[in-house]
């Protein structure tokens, strides 16, 4: 054993692993929907590392790619962006990284930026502001094949000789061109080419020396490209960008800014003007358009997948198919992997049979949590692929520009749809579907509202309370008006919550809507199998050790303590009860025990509901039982609430548990349910009134339908966003959850 | 007139921006600069936002945003 403990890493579960050692850091680089993630995908193969960067919800990834005589690069896949000029928290990151500041690691060696063949100019823009920062570069031109469909032809050769650096066209999706790229890095390695930069106009430059005169000592080396930056930049970005006393920053930036309105300039265009200018010469005669004006291809299928009245039925049939897929399409994965956890729980238990304690922890902790992880793949899995063949067909684009005035009103995305209709079937892929939604603000919200939608764990609740009560007393119609009343109450009250996050908790402004509907391009198999395979593996590796942590935790607090005399002593109140029920002596009693099998079962079901009374869940339901008093919870129902916090399904086999019944017991068993109609006040002015009045009822289903009774939830949001947001959805949603039962109790109890 | 008040099809050149802070940087990093032109694709059909071609690409934009970009008809 080491002598001394490593130094502790607080690197959480969202952060980058520290990278192998590798001969070069590359970072890939480009627009968004220019098919980087592609190019990044046939680069590395699935050798990749995925995380969010430190301190920001920004995910990115890094992987391995061979590099030749045996050695490795690592290639960053910064996030999409179309500018340096930090207007999003994405474009910060890039900027970041670029400059070795992500704490990620060190500044690349070399950028790869990707371009857009079809939309040259444009894409060329960010190249010009990368090649500010001096860092050597390669171009790498895609989609070579459409630009040619569409009559677009690059003189690549006479491009790279105007620019100073390689273009090399590429077609991502089908490997084409991506030895010659892999060359042309390895040989910008060893020479170094920087791109041609920007001739600076007179007034710029002299704002430059001006703001560099004027920052704190403390900026005095801040390189020439991230002045610029500074001077051109909208936003706080600016100020935050170099060490000094704010107010200096700002009054030194204000008055070299003044420099550039004097010349006529605005200080957020003038960049932009003068880059585009002098792109225009740069490309001149480089890009031959032969068809242009022509109508294209994409401008035909969104006149039919925009439409004001086909659009939207196209798009309502796409999302009941993906709800439908997730929904009913995973179910019989879900009862094979249940089957399987079955199995594994039933053959460890027979293997431990003599060590009870062990027994349960491997059947009941270990197991069933590695069982309950698993349980969730089929419809993260599916989810996935549509998320994929969405995303890669250039639709979800789509989907936000018809779905943006329902939600954006409320801080949401129109990209938010598709998170909040998976969440209905579960949260859990609905919160990874988030990744999707550019804007952080709207994702963070979009993550904030998903496990309010009623996911498919809450329907047993549902079905068993509304069939032992609301069924019998008012009839199937009723019953079922209720079942799909609970499914619109979360929905209901997350645009409030939306709304309150947006405006009064949030205080980030939000991101400037600015939407690029992409080209449609055929979804590739290949990118859709990585896709899955990428997500199934993060939501493993990073929420599935989370919960199988918190499912062992949960096991303790339901299996401790565990006194033997317990058992022994219900098992001696039994017999007595039993003897004085059917007359027969003690001993007759014993004997009688030992070989009916329903007698047996009975003093099973009464000493798991004696363990599980004085366990520390129990007590800690017994002790915190006033708070829920309110709702008209008693203990009990207070022990299965408590209980049911890790996963909410877990309460009908809690309730089993409690009424003695055994924890087998599912939502359609009458003996649940007559047991449930049985039970009755002990004590107090209530004492021989029924528990479960119709007031009561609806305040647990209020309380089911509200509360965020799910640790794989909150593992997925952590994992996603940041453990304090998990904090924050568990404690409103909780809250909200007992205000709301409170409520439903009090108004129908004074109704009643 | 403004971006938001052109027709399906109808192509314009864009006149001014009065568009500031991280918006209008925005649209000017995509190149949308006095000069250049656009043409009008349409409306979503729930009424908001609106789409319209710059340099070849489809973008869209929220009306009150739109009403910030000046054009003029041309052809």
């Amino acid at each position: 054993m080491a002598d001394t403990a490593p130094p502790p890493v607080d690197e959480g579960i969202q952060v980058f692993r520290k990278p192998p050692k590798v001969a070069a850091r590359i970072a890939l680089i480009g627009n968004p929907n220019t098919g980087k993630s592609t190019l990044f995908n046939n680069l590395t193969g699935l050798r990749q590392r995925t995380g969010n960067y430190p301190g920001v919800t920004v995910y990115g990834a890094s992987g391995q790619m061979p590099f030749g005589e045996g050695q490795e690069a690592e290639v960053l896949d910064l996030p999409g962006t179309y500018s340096l000029s930090a207007t999003s928290i994405d474009e910060r990151v890039v900027v970041d990284a670029l400059l070795g500041r992500a704490g990620i690691g060190a500044a690349p060696n070399l950028i790869v930026a990707l371009i857009d063949a079809t939309n040259l100019t444009r894409n060329l823009f960010l190249a010009c502001q990368l090649a500010d920062l001096g860092i050597p570069m390669v171009l790498a031109l895609n989609f070579a094949d459409s630009a040619r469909k569409k009559g677009i032809e690059i003189d690549a050769l006479k491009l790279a000789s105007r620019l100073n650096v390689p273009v090399v066209p590429i077609v991502a999706a089908r490997d084409e061109g991506l030895d010659a790229l892999k060359t042309a890095i390895r040989k910008q390695l060893d020479e170094r080419h920087t791109m041609r930069r920007i001739v600076w106009p007179e007034p710029i430059r002299a704002a430059t020396d001006l703001l560099r005169e004027r920052l704190p000592k403390a900026a005095a080396d801040t390189p020439e490209a991230q002045l610029r930056r500074m001077l051109f930049d909208a936003g706080p970005a600016s100020v935050e960008a170099v060490p000094g006393n704010p107010d200096c920053i700002r009054k030194a930036l204000k008055e070299a800014r003044e420099v550039l309105f004097a010349a006529g300039l605005n200080p957020h265009s003038a960049e932009a003007v003068t880059v585009y200018r002098q792109l225009r010469d740069l490309t001149a005669g480089t890009v031959l358009e032969n068809r242009p004006g022509k109508t294209s291809e994409s401008e035909s299928i969104d006149k039919l997948l925009t439409h004001r009245f086909w659009g939207l039925g196209i798009f309502a049939a796409l999302m009941y198919g993906v709800f439908f897929a997730v929904y009913t399409g995973a179910g019989p994965f879900m009862d094979f992997i249940d089957g399987l956890t079955g199995a594994a729980q039933g053959w460890a238990g027979d293997w431990l049979e003599g060590a009870p304690a062990l027994q349960s922890l491997v059947t009941d902790g270990i197991i069933g949590g590695v069982g309950g992880v698993i349980i969730f793949l089929p419809q993260i899995l599916i989810l996935f692929a549509f998320i994929a063949l969405l995303e890669d067909s250039g639709y979800m684009a789509r989907a936000a520009f018809l779905m943006d005035k329902l939600f954006g009103w409320c801080g949401l995305s129109g990209k938010s749809f598709v998170p909040l209709l998976s969440s209905y079937a579960c949260a859990i892929p609905g919160i990874m579907a988030t990744r999707t939604i550019q804007d952080p603000k709207a994702r963070l919200v979009t993550i904030l509202i998903a496990p309010l939608m009623s996911c498919s764990a809450r329907l047993p609740v549902y079905v068993l309370l509304i069939g032992a009560f609301i069924e019998p007393l008012y009839g199937a119609g009723i019953a079922g008006l209720v079942l799909f009343i609970m499914h619109f109450i979360g929905l209901l009250v997350a645009v409030p919550v939306a709304l309150v996050l947006n405006r009064f908790i949030l205080k980030t402004p939000p991101q400037p809507f600015i939407l690029e509907m992409p080209d449609y391009q055929p979804p590739r198999l290949k990118n859709v199998l990585l896709r899955m395979y990428q997500q199934g593996r993060e939501f493993i590796v990073k929420a599935g050790t989370v919960i199988v942590a918190f499912t062992i935790v949960i096991w303790a607090l339901l299996y401790f303590p565990r006194p033997p005399e317990l058992a022994e002593r219900e098992t001696e109140a039994f017999i007595a009860e039993r003897a004085t029920q059917t007359a027969l002596t003690p001993e007759q009693a014993r004997a009688q025990l030992a070989e009916d099998a329903d007698w047996q079962q009975r003093l099973d079901n009464r000493i798991n509901h004696a363990y599980m009374e004085q366990s520390l869940m129990g007590r800690a339901g017994r002790a915190i039982q006033p708070i829920f008093d309110p709702a008209g919870f008693d203990w009990k129902i207070t022990v299965g609430v408590l209980s049911s916090f890790p996963a909410r399904e877990v309460i009908i086999s809690t309730l089993g548990v409690i009424y003695n019944l055994g924890g087998d017991v599912d939502e359609e068993s009458s003996d649940l349910r007559s047991a449930l109609r049985d039970q009755t006040w002990q004590s107090g002015q209530r004492a021989g009134q029924p528990i479960f009045t119709i007031p009561v009822v609806l305040s647990i289903l209020v309380f089911f339908a509200l509360c965020q009774q799910c640790a794989s939830t909150l593992a997925v949001i952590a994992q996603q966003t940041h453990w304090r947001w998990a904090v924050v959805s568990f404690v409103y949603m909780t809250a909200l959850a007992w205000l709301a039962a409170v409520l439903v109790y009090q108004l129908g109890s004074a109704i009643a | 007139m403004t971006l938001n008040q052109l027709k399906p099809g109808q192509r314009a050149e864009v006149k001014a921006l009065h568009s500031e802070g991280m918006l209008g940087q925005r649209l000017v990093d995509l190149g949308l600069l006095p000069g250049e032109q656009v043409r009008y694709l349409r409306r979503a059909p729930l009424g908001d936002p609106i789409a319209f071609e710059l340099r070849g690409r489809a973008l869209s934009l929220r009306q009150p945003d739109a009403e910030r970009v000046e054009v003029q008809i041309i052809g």
